[in-house]
């Protein structure tokens, strides 16, 4: 249904002048159309980047006051408290962007928000993806990209929040240049190149602010727009349901839904920062007075999003290696190389490996759900569990403060929760995900309890099931069964060994293959009995008779009987 | 019948009779007990009676841990030489009496009132010397320089109560408590003596003027307003980290549910 | 009353109704992006042509009525959006900050509270108006249509493939790239430098770390000063067990280069307290009492593990804990790890007294002071 009206004149003109020049036509024409389908979780991605966009425009208005330099100044300005103090230029103008810039406190607060939402939502946007199996073939490049934008997303944090010069992000800096000087052979060479001399020096902040304001913003703008452009190429995924296929898109067109909830969206995450810059202060500067090399606080802690390096950093014992005239300190490089390489690095690998293992060289435009991989669920969650662990020892002395624990107490535990943690929660969450998948089972093949008890004529009670309608149905039936590669030392017809299972790695992969093919298989056909497929030793299906249907009738079970007694059901 | 006894048997009464009972006993409590405070500015010298009668409640309360003459025991240490300064400190912040012997002493409500808590300090000050209780000329922060007590405040005491004084933790399940509650006279009676695990910042370390300026700065920061709006404890990134996922991720996931929601709109009718 | 509701849909009227407790007639599993109510509305169109084809269908209308009340409601939100946009620029323009504030009697802070709260509040106000007003007009007004598109296969055609192939290899053929390896070789021969060359540009982004790590400040005779106030101290001044205070070198108190180094915890043991052994690193002497006053010892307040500042001292415990990882050292026997991640004690400063009762540093720290380093030993 359209309304009947005419394109403005001016409008049309400008559009056929472009035209004229891009054919523009026929590349908005497929624009417009677009179909972007509506789930709330694919909103996730969207708050990182409207979160940029704020940072990129209160950024620039930051930078139009910040001073980038490290001479040294005595502070005669509006904060008296300060008044009198040695401090650098970097940090007196923070100061006064925070009390004689009308607006700069809000956007100064804004910005740090804004990238601790960025960083946050590109987190949770993350699980998204990695949960429901969206990195697959064809998206594994984007997935690659992603894990890019995290890391440039962490380092650029870093930097931007340790420009004002502060108490707080020095003594980071410090530590980062700690950290640094402790690599081998290069270890110090690094530093100095970086910091322009020993610590703190006068060039740390010019170039960080340069890697802040340019670099990393324009490698970062980049990706995003690869990220976009590939997204937009290959289609967004979708979640399965009715009429959604591997080879459809079903949602709402971009002109005008899409652009308007886009919009809407906007708004409100700008909204929603800009809420929390007015009732929620953050990174008070002026409390913290400007750095110097002799001062530090409790409750020292970085930005959220570094909190785990700060944590294993915490959590590991005193470990040092001196011999033949050198010192290799792994109580600083396990902390700073392990968790963070570890997840890092297990990110940037896991599309491929779990293609490696499971053999699946197929698209996948559907998302799973995560119970319908109970391996990949079971990893991500062990995975967050180490990520936690590691991300609340770095709170360790806040919690010992607040909830009355021994300091030391708590790094215990951490240290022996890093390692015993993940395993538990993979072991618990794989069975969690078999046990949700035969209760989808059961749904199927039974139907749901519909609460509705129905005396028989022999006078047995019986609870009524109902069957799922046809929306549910094709959300719980939406699983595909994993392929299982051939078996190490099986050989075909003709006496060809299994080239996938060949050699010790082989072996390896078929073992992960079992690993993942590990599932319940759906059934529909209403038989009972012993249907699993690929499990490893699991039982039969303890399903005995079920008298409510023999009852009522092996027609659909669920179909009520004539009569009408469901209506007796009172009304008041 | 009298309004009363018409009434007397009614449910309600009874508590009404035991609210009008509290309501006594509490006026009551209130206009004989002691209220407690902290020591004000010092009387001219302690007389002897005020060391006597503080010698008096001594042997009643403490020398039960701290000995007949304030030697010591093994549940209290010696207090000869421990001035007047640590008494007043200890015990106007409600620390002593110990309600645990091991126990880290944290601030509590005050047992003594003020006369009394002087008397013994007069009298623990007496039988070995030690720092005395400030007068207020000597806490004042009139004409402090704020800054240089920001300075050394962030050198020698943030590490253990924060850049703000918010507190913070110490090893085996101790703390530096929050200095939002501690008087002038207080944090100068702390920095003298070391209460606890606190270390000694004595006049030789810290001039009486700097301490003073400490002061200014304790209390200029406590009162200070927190221009970016609620300060989420003054304990740093922790607690920002807390509330950007749970209320900034938390309202978008809200606002993003609404958003994706299916539509209930009738069905079209007819041909469109 | 009751909590029942019709179900709609393919059962029909003989659907039950649902009963308190029971999932839903269309329970939302993941939120289904499956048709509205209605079963049959959304036909899919089946085509299999390869190229993109969208069919939009009709779901859900909004009747006038509905969608004038609507548009007023939307319109609200945009005036209100309107005035609270000019609110924020009244804002900006009356409320002054800093030295320019109107009234001085009010302090800076307050100032700065006011003002931010009043541009924050406009400026919440009018993005949450506008984005209100944009969801409202999307899911309200606008009748709701569901799209199906179809997607295209990613993989190109044989055919583009084959002619990208037959394409490559005769410019690959015409260019010679192959067939001449002299060429091939010496191009990338002379393009190597030219990759050398940014990494070999950045040499001049900082020195030689050289010995520079190894040494501190601190010189025989070089006065302890306190922190903050800059003044020397006597071992008299320093006589009250349990002290703690800041020290940092006579003639460097404000460089914060050599402070990060060379900055120093000075404390007062009583006697029979203080308990430091003689050590030994190879041939050189790391600890020893003899570098002690009166049970006045000076460590080096640079942690081992990452060098933030180990300040918190307990006094009734000697530990030295630094706030960073909390590696603990015991202050009366030469700073000795008990816990955490430092793999080194706090090095030791020696320290004296000079002529005039001042305390001085005897000499240097005898080991490098601070983080760890490949080169250190």
């Amino acid at each position: 249904m359209s309304d009947n009206f005419d394109v403005p004149a001016p409008l049309e003109g400008v559009g056929g002048w472009l035209d004229d020049r891009f054919h523009g036509a026929r590349g908005f024409r497929v624009l417009m159309r677009k179909v972007f389908p509506d789930h709330w979780s694919f909103l996730l991605g969207e708050i990182a980047l409207w979160s940029f966009v704020v940072l990129l425009l209160s950024g620039t208005f930051l930078a139009l006051f910040f001073v980038p330099s490290t001479t040294d100044v005595i502070y005669h300005g509006s904060y008296v408290k300060l008044d009198g103090i040695r401090m650098s230029e970097a940090y007196q103008s923070t100061v006064n962007i925070s009390f004689d810039v009308r607006g700069g406190l809000l956007m100064r607060q804004i910005h740090h928000w804004a990238a601790d939402l960025f960083m946050a939502a590109l987190i949770i946007h993350m699980l998204r993806v990695f949960f429901t199996g969206a990195y697959r073939k064809p998206r594994e490049v984007n997935w690659l990209i992603g894990v890019g934008l995290f890391t440039l997303g962490l380092l650029e944090g870093l930097f931007g929040y340790s420009l004002p010069d502060d108490q707080l992000s020095g003594a980071g800096l410090r530590i980062f240049e700690g950290v640094l000087q402790g690599v081998p052979i290069v270890g110090t060479y690094l530093a100095f190149f970086l910091f322009g001399g020993p610590f703190p020096g006068n060039d740390i902040v010019p170039r960080m602010y340069i890697l802040h304001v340019l670099l990393i913003p324009g490698i970062i703008l980049g990706l995003i727009t690869a990220h976009l452009f590939i997204m937009f190429h290959q289609k967004h995924t979708q979640m399965p349901g009715k009429g959604n296929t591997e080879r459809n898109v079903r949602g709402q067109p971009f002109f005008p839904y899409f652009l308007a909830k886009g919009g809407a969206w906007f708004f409100f995450i700008f909204a929603a920062l800009v809420l929390l810059a007015t009732f929620a202060e953050i990174n008070p500067i002026w409390l913290y007075g400007p750095y110097t090399p002799v001062a530090i606080s409790s409750a020292s802690q970085p930005d959220f999003y570094m909190g785990i390096l700060e944590g294993s950093l915490r959590m590991m014992p005193a470990w040092e290696i001196n011999g033949f005239g050198h010192t290799l300190s792994l109580s600083v490089l396990i902390p700073a190389l392990g968790p963070l390489g570890l997840i890092f690095g297990g990110a940037a690998i896991w599309p491929f490996f779990e293609q490696w293992a499971t053999g699946d060289r197929s698209w996948h435009n559907i998302n799973d759900r995560p119970r319908n991989a109970p391996m990949r669920t079971g990893i991500g969650v062990a995975a967050v569990v180490f990520y936690g662990v590691c991300w609340a020892e770095g709170a360790n002395d806040v919690i010992a403060n607040k909830l009355q624990i021994p300091l030391y107490t708590i790094t215990w535990i951490a240290r022996v929760l890093v390692f015993v943690g993940p395993v538990a929660a993979f072991f618990i969450t794989k069975r969690i995900c078999l046990a949700l998948q035969r209760q989808d089972r059961e749904t199927l093949l039974h139907g749901y309890e519909s609460g509705i008890i129905r005396q028989l004529p022999n006078g047995e009670f019986i609870e009524v099931h109902q069957q799922v309608d046809d929306e549910a149905r094709a959300v719980l039936e939406a699983k595909t069964m994993p392929a299982l590669l051939p078996a190490p030392g099986s050989e075909d017809e003709n006496g060809v060994p299994a080239p996938s299972s060949r050699g010790a790695l082989g072996k390896v992969r078929a073992r992960a293959n079992r690993a993942f093919a590990e599932t319940i298989a759906i059934e529909t056909n209403g038989h009972h009995g012993n249907g699993h497929e690929g499990g490893n030793g699991h039982g039969p299906a303890v399903e005995g008779g079920h008298p409510e249907q023999a009852a009522v009738g092996s027609a659909a079970a669920g179909e009520l009987p004539a009569g009408g007694n469901q209506k007796d059901s009172s009304d008041s | 019948m009298s309004w009363f006894n018409a009434r007397r048997r009614r449910p309600v009464a009874g508590y009404a009779a035991l609210l009008l009972g509290l309501v006594v006993v509490g006026l009551l409590y209130g206009a004989f007990s002691s209220t407690g405070g902290s020591a004000q500015a010092s009387s001219p010298g302690p007389s002897q009676s005020d060391i006597n009668t503080g010698k008096d409640l001594f042997d009643a309360t403490c020398s039960s841990c701290h000995g007949l003459d304030a030697q010591g025991t093994t549940q209290g240490p010696n207090l000869i030489g421990a001035g007047a300064a640590a008494v007043d400190f200890q015990m106007s912040t409600g620390r002593m009496p110990a309600k645990e012997v091991g126990a880290e002493n944290e601030r509590k409500p005050v047992t003594f009132s003020a006369q009394q808590i002087y008397e013994i300090a007069d009298y623990i000050a007496s039988l070995g010397g030690g720092p005395a209780v400030p007068d207020a000329q000597q806490v004042s922060t009139a004409g402090a320089d704020t800054a240089l007590g920001s300075e050394l405040f962030s050198a020698n005491c943030a590490q253990c109560h924060g850049f703000a004084g918010a507190g913070g933790a110490l090893t085996y399940g101790k703390d530096a408590p929050p200095l939002t509650q501690a008087t002038p006279t207080q944090i100068y009676e702390a920095m003298l003596t070391g209460p606890e695990a606190m270390p000694v910042f004595a006049n030789g370390s810290i001039s009486p003027s700097a301490k003073r300026d400490i002061i200014a700065y304790i209390v200029d920061t406590r009162v200070e307003p927190n221009p970016g709006g609620f300060s989420l404890g003054r304990t740093g990134p922790i607690t920002e980290g807390l509330v950007i996922f749970l209320g900034g991720m938390g309202f978008l996931v809200i606002i993003a549910l609404w958003i994706t929601a299916k539509r209930r709109d009738p069905r079209p009718t007819g041909m469109e | 009353m009751s909590d029942m509701e019709e179900t709609e849909g393919a059962e029909g009227p003989l659907a039950p109704r649902r009963v308190i407790g029971t999932p839903p007639p269309t329970p939302r599993l993941l939120g289904s992006t499956a048709v509205a109510e209605g079963g049959d509305a959304g036909q899919v169109s089946d085509e299999t042509g390869g190229a993109e084809h969208s069919d939009e269908v009709l779901v859900g209308t909004v009747s006038d009525e509905r969608a004038k009340r609507v548009e007023k409601i939307i319109a609200g939100c945009f005036t209100f959006a309107f005035i609270a946009g000019c609110g924020f620029i009244a804002a900006y323009v009356g409320l002054e900050v800093g030295s320019n504030r109107l009234g001085h009697g009010d302090s800076v802070i307050d100032a700065a509270l006011r003002s931010n709260l009043a541009l924050g509040t406009s400026l919440a106000v009018t993005l949450i108006a506008l984005g209100l007003g944009a969801l409202l007009w999307v899911r309200y007004l606008m009748p709701d249509v569901e799209v199906t598109e179809q997607r295209h296969d990613l993989r190109s055609d044989p055919k583009d493939r084959q002619a990208f192939e037959q394409y490559f290899k005769e410019g690959a053929s015409n260019s010679q790239f192959v067939k001449r390896p002299l060429v091939r070789r010496t191009l990338m021969l002379g393009t190597l430098p030219l990759l050398a060359a940014p990494v070999v540009l950045l040499r001049d982004l900082g020195p030689l770390p050289g010995t520079s790590l190894r040494h501190t400040v601190w010189s025989p005779g070089r006065r302890l000063l306190v922190f903050g106030t800059d003044t020397p101290i006597t071992a008299a001044e320093f006589s009250v067990p349990g002290s703690a205070i800041t020290i940092v070198p006579e003639g460097y108190a404000d460089d914060s280069d050599a402070l990060t180094k060379a900055t120093v915890t000075l404390i007062k043991f009583r006697p029979g307290e203080l308990d430091i052994p003689t050590r030994m690193a190879g041939s050189t002497l790391i600890g020893t009492m003899n570098w002690t006053v009166d049970n006045i010892v000076a460590y080096s307040r640079i942690c081992t593990h990452v060098g933030c500042p180990v300040g918190l001292y307990e006094q009734t415990t000697h530990h030295l804990l630094c706030p960073c990882h909390q590696s603990t050292f015991d202050a009366s026997i030469g700073a000795e790890v008990i816990f955490g991640p430092a793999p080194r004690p706090l090095p030791q400063l020696p320290i004296t007294v000079d002529a005039q009762g001042y305390l001085v540093a005897k000499s240097d720290f005898t080991q490098p002071v601070g983080p760890s380093f490949w080169e250190r030993g």
